[in-house]
């Protein structure tokens, strides 16, 4: 972890009262950044990472040693051009890359904050965020976007900050938390809380960590960014390294063998109480409850263009649930372009090589941007 | 068909909210966009046509007329268009119904199924007409509901709809449609054009 050192980060010394009640003051947000500030300030996009994501959407993770996560979407010549805008990630607080969260020493016990850390919601997560943009001094963003928890922050962003960013990304989101969901997040946390490491969240990250736990949590989680089509057209039976059955519980199944894998290196880059964490901060997220049961007042006077995308085989966060925030903001005379991808890569599609995605917002952004500066003069 | 399209952009007034439904490749909306001052939003079927538009910077949603009608509230556009899509539904009737309810008015276009080629072609040859406006076989056309001017005007008068005005495109000539040149119009006009209110 000696990159630890080279990562950027902010001491919020403002105090900030979080939903659950408590307050928090000077504490970290790590953060990156890509490509430049113009002169005009107007070409910063700040965008918001997924449960499992960090402040390295682009390039390589100095941490991980890793592809960035959103290395597809971000960089230069890509869909969020870094030749052409300024963009700004940061880790969410309750994060293990360097913000606030269960992970961060507390300097009285020199031990990991651990579940002493408070319940943290996509509100608060946003509202740490904003601090940033008064640090970089950054009046108005260009866009906010975000997939998945990301997309769920854009939306808690431009209602919080109405007029803050000229454009909002929402992608393959929800404005409230399904049942279904809350259900495969509960099975994840369950995973964790159930493994004798997990020790009530107190275990210290130098000796054991639960890491079965964590791993089987990633496990379960990860099928439901996967769609059925994908996993059988990617693994379909095939057997792992054998050439038959072997009547034992071993990894037979190549798809076993995968699952296992991703399991196993999740856990070398993320803390098990930080997936609580966020996981039970996605579940406690429903912007339509927030407004009194109409989502449209979440977005009322909004002169923000919207643009929202779903995926055809997203089962996680399907197209209905995004076609509801179209639908809110439909209602209202807001500015929304929606379409839906055909992609068979599941709830997973935001993160991947997706070309007619990548594309469609390369050029949305790239007009919009040129549109609108062409308007001002 | 440029034509179409000046003459819709005469019936829309500076600073009106459009909603283009079946936009396309946002072609009107762009035009709109660039020989007038409007906020034009616009609905769209084929996924290909919406990429097309949202790459362009338009505010354009996937969904169809017939189910993504009913999220626009009451009287939300100045104008609602309808371009030569009118033939495509499954119930237009339904349609120009919910276009009257989200817009302040109405412009609707439809291919003349009464223009002189299409009756002769059927006179003549006893087969379902193909041609340049019309292009497809009867078993590959997506239009259901073919109608002629004549009947577009019974359909209003039936259903209470005020004609607001009534334009007949034949090639590039650009005339007016009245009750008294009505049967001769219907006769010539590839295309009519209607600017409808409730």
């Amino acid at each position: 972890m000696s990159n630890l050192n080279e990562m950027k980060n902010i001491i919020i010394e403002k105090t900030l009262k979080l939903d659950c009640g408590k307050e928090i003051s000077n504490f970290p947000l790590a953060y990156e950044t890509y490509g430049n500030l113009n002169e005009k300030k107007d070409n910063a996009i700040l965008i918001f990472h997924a449960l499992t994501g960090d402040q390295y959407a682009s390039g390589i993770n100095p941490i991980t040693k890793k592809e960035g996560w959103w290395n597809y979407a971000v960089g230069p010549g890509k869909s969020f051009d870094t030749d052409k805008f300024f963009v700004i990630c940061a880790n969410v607080i309750g994060g293990c890359m360097g913000s606030y969260g269960p992970g961060t020493i507390d300097p009285l016990t020199n031990k990991p904050i651990g579940t002493n850390f408070p319940v943290i919601t996509i509100n608060d997560m946003v509202n740490a965020q904003y601090n940033l943009l008064d640090y970089l001094k950054i009046e108005k963003l260009f866009a906010v976007a975000g997939g998945s928890m990301g997309g769920m922050q854009v939306l808690q962003f431009v209602s919080n900050f109405p007029n803050k960013a000229k454009v909002a990304l929402p992608i393959a989101c929800t404005a409230s938390h399904s049942a279904q969901n809350i259900a495969f997040n509960e099975l994840g946390r369950q995973a964790i809380m159930s493994d004798s490491n997990w020790k009530e969240g107190l275990y210290d990250e130098k000796s054991t960590n639960p890491d079965k736990g964590l791993a089987v949590a990633r496990m379960a989680a990860h099928i439901t960014y996967l769609s059925k089509q994908g996993l059988q057209e990617k693994f379909g039976r095939n057997l792992q390294e054998r050439s038959d059955l072997k009547f034992g519980f071993d990894a037979d199944f190549q798809i076993e063998s995968y699952l296992r894998y991703q399991g196993s290196v999740f856990v070398d880059r993320f803390d098990a109480n930080s997936y609580l964490y966020i996981t039970r901060a996605m579940d406690y997220f429903d912007l339509t409850k927030q407004y009194g049961g109409n989502l449209s007042k979440a977005f009322k006077d909004t002169k923000t263009k919207f643009f929202i995308i779903s995926f055809t085989s997203d089962w996680l966060y399907p197209t209905s649930e995004n076609k509801d925030i179209v639908i809110a903001l439909n209602a209202i005379g807001a500015d929304v372009g929606f379409v839906e991808i055909k992609t068979d890569k599941g709830h997973d599609s935001f993160l991947l090589d997706v070309p007619d995605f990548l594309s469609t917002i390369k050029n949305y952004l790239n007009t919009t941007y040129s549109n609108i500066n062409e308007r001002r003069i | 068909m440029k034509e179409e399209f000046k003459v819709i952009s005469k019936f829309i007034e500076e600073k009106s909210r459009v909603l283009d439904v079946g936009c396309g490749d946002g072609i009107l909306m762009e035009y709109l966009l660039k020989n007038k001052v409007v906020d034009v939003r616009g609905l769209e079927i084929s996924k290909e046509k919406v990429k097309k538009c949202l790459s362009k910077g338009l505010a354009v949603i996937e969904g169809d007329a017939e189910n993504d009608l009913k999220q626009f509230p009451d009287l939300s556009f100045d104008i609602v268009i309808l371009s030569q899509t009118l033939q495509a539904f499954m119930s237009p009737e339904n349609v120009i119904e919910n276009l009257l309810r989200v817009g302040k008015k109405v412009i609707v276009t439809i291919p003349n199924f009464g223009h002189w080629k299409v009756r002769l072609d059927l006179l003549l040859k006893g087969e379902m007409p193909v041609t340049k406006n019309l292009p497809y076989q009867w078993y590959n056309t997506p239009n259901l509901h073919m109608c002629t001017i004549q009947d577009f005007y019974n359909f209003c008068n039936n259903k209470r709809v005020n004609i607001y005005k009534s334009i007949s495109l034949n090639g590039e000539k650009i005339s007016n449609i009245t009750t008294s040149n009505l049967k001769y119009k219907n006769l010539i006009s590839e295309l009519g054009i209607f600017l409808l209110e409730k």
